[in-house]
């Protein structure tokens, strides 16, 4: 990684933080550069609108997500256990650096029209579901999950691990996030289980 | 027709279990073509046509072959299939036995087709199987598969003349001549430009939409050149609005033709030679793009 991108990837894990926390509107790009420690103008020569800092926040955080799946999908193990790896290190990940998760919840989601131009569609988020696509698909080939449409089938999963996040954000939970992992695990993997 | 028309390669069409649709085919090549066949090489034998001579006779005379076509799968099981009370498995080997080029016309000649899948007669195959040893390696050549449900008539006059002229060809794994089936009936499809932006046809017919993910196309993973050299000279079935049914691959017939066998919601075959994961996130990014033209009827 050049040291450009690095100073770009610095730029945007502090935006997530910000974003998250403050929200997309009211978080500015001066607001940034302050947390940064660095002068607005030279801010310019990295992103050069706050819209374009939330397209590339929005690929970096689900492409961690998407390299962690990646490497599950490559695994030799079963779908199910693909299910049960997966939501431990999602929730993990949502304990460790809740901004990225918020991220996808409460601006990507919430503030569609910044992502109107530039990332339609799976556009920005096309890795990661690309390989939810492949779990599904290689669990169903080997009729570990059954034959279902795709949209509820993904929504079933993204939903579940969307929502717990969402939960933790919140501080509702009455304990540890990861305690629930094996529960979220197991509903993900009965609603996509194979019938006979 | 006539028995030693000198100088001119002998040909024996020999069919065995076959609803005679390559015979179809056959006859109904350009007029042309057919003429420059029939001045070329001397048709000794088709049991659709009036000779002089009866398949009997030939095997008994010492007349030489130098192409046996043969049309339908073959059985040694006469309680299913004979011809004149002879097993087709006899007949083609005494044929054989006095051929020099060998050439499966059609999927069910090829690995016994459709017929391979009569379940109360498990000896059905195709010539290749059917061979006995001294056979397999008196030949001038290895066994030809042109591949098809039909074949394109044009696939049979191309094999012919370029054995004639050269002796050989460059067969791939299934025995089919590289020249004809090196390509995809994806390649030359009219609807190349839906494919790419993943816009379907919603039912068959339509001039518009790609046939892949709906509809059971297996342009993408069949090789055949059908798009290219066009049956009649006019259509394929892809540009027609029917799916390619994969009619020259070793699996035909699949089951459930006409669809598109997916995991929740996704195809489970990808195009050739393509990694699934890049497959799969190309056309999610494809999907994304709506190109008005493409969804519009190509005449208004
Ligand atoms: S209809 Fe079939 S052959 Fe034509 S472009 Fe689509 S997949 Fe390819
Ligand atoms: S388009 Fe496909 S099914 Fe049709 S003849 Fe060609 S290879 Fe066979």
């Amino acid at each position: 990684m050049s040291a450009k991108e690095e100073k770009k990837n610095t730029i945007i894990e502090n935006s997530l933080k910000l974003f998250s926390k403050n929200g997309f509107y009211n978080t500015t790009i001066p607001d940034i550069a302050k947390s940064m420690k660095m002068s607005v103008g030279n801010m310019y020569n990295y992103f050069k609108s706050k819209e374009e800092l939330a397209k590339y926040a929005i690929k970096y955080s689900t492409n961690v997500l998407a390299i962690e799946l990646k490497e599950i999908n490559n695994m030799d193990i079963s779908s199910k256990e693909k299910i049960y790896v997966f939501t431990k290190r999602y929730l993990q990940s949502v304990k460790k650096s809740p901004e990225v998760i918020e991220y996808f919840l409460r601006v990507y989601l919430s503030n569609r029209e910044v992502f109107n131009e530039g990332c339609e569609g799976f556009l920005c988020v096309s890795e990661f579901v690309t390989e939810v696509m492949i779990l599904l698909d290689d669990g169903a080939a080997k009729k570990e999950f059954r034959q279902q449409e795709f949209f509820p089938a993904f929504a079933m999963f993204m939903g579940a691990l969307g929502g717990f996040a969402f939960l933790s954000g919140e501080k509702v939970l009455e304990k540890d996030v990861l305690s629930y992992s094996d529960a979220v695990a197991e509903n993900i993997y009965r609603a996509l289980k194979y019938e006979a | 027709m006539r028995l030693n028309q000198k100088n001119k390669p002998k040909v024996l069409w020999f069919q065995a279990i076959t609803c005679n649709g390559n015979t179809h085919s056959f006859l109904s090549s350009n007029d042309n073509r057919m003429k420059l066949f029939l001045d070329s090489f001397d048709l000794i034998y088709h049991p659709s046509l009036s000779v002089d001579i009866s398949l009997k006779d030939i095997i008994e005379s010492d007349v030489e072959i130098d192409f046996l076509l043969v049309e339908g799968a073959i059985t040694s099981n006469e309680r299913f299939f004979s011809i004149s009370g002879e097993t087709t498995t006899l007949l083609l080997n005494q044929l054989v036995s006095k051929s020099k080029y060998l050439i499966a016309v059609g999927s069910c000649a090829s690995y016994g087709g459709l017929h391979a899948k009569f379940e109360q007669n498990e000896d059905i195959k195709g010539i290749s199987d059917s061979l006995d040893v001294d056979n397999l390696y008196s030949l001038n050549h290895p066994v030809i598969n042109l591949t098809g449900c039909p074949v394109h008539p044009e696939w049979i006059f191309q094999t012919l003349f370029t054995l004639k002229d050269y002796k050989k060809m460059h067969l791939d794994e299934e025995g089919r001549p590289k020249e004809l089936y090196y390509g995809l009936a994806h390649h030359g499809c009219t609807r190349n430009e839906y494919f790419e932006w993943k816009v379907e046809s919603k039912t068959f017919g339509l001039k518009e939409g790609c046939l892949f993910y709906e509809q059971g196309c297996r342009g993408p993973m069949t090789h055949s050149n059908c798009n290219k050299i066009l049956w009649n000279e006019v259509n394929t079935k892809t540009r027609v609005g029917m799916p390619c049914i994969g009619c020259t691959e070793l699996d035909f017939p699949r089951d459930n033709m006409l669809e598109t066998k997916k995991n929740i919601g996704i195809p489970d075959q990808v195009p050739l030679g393509i990694n699934k994961r890049a497959y799969l996130s190309l056309t999610g990014i494809a999907k994304t793009f709506k190109i008005d033209r493409l969804h519009k009827k190509l005449i208004d």
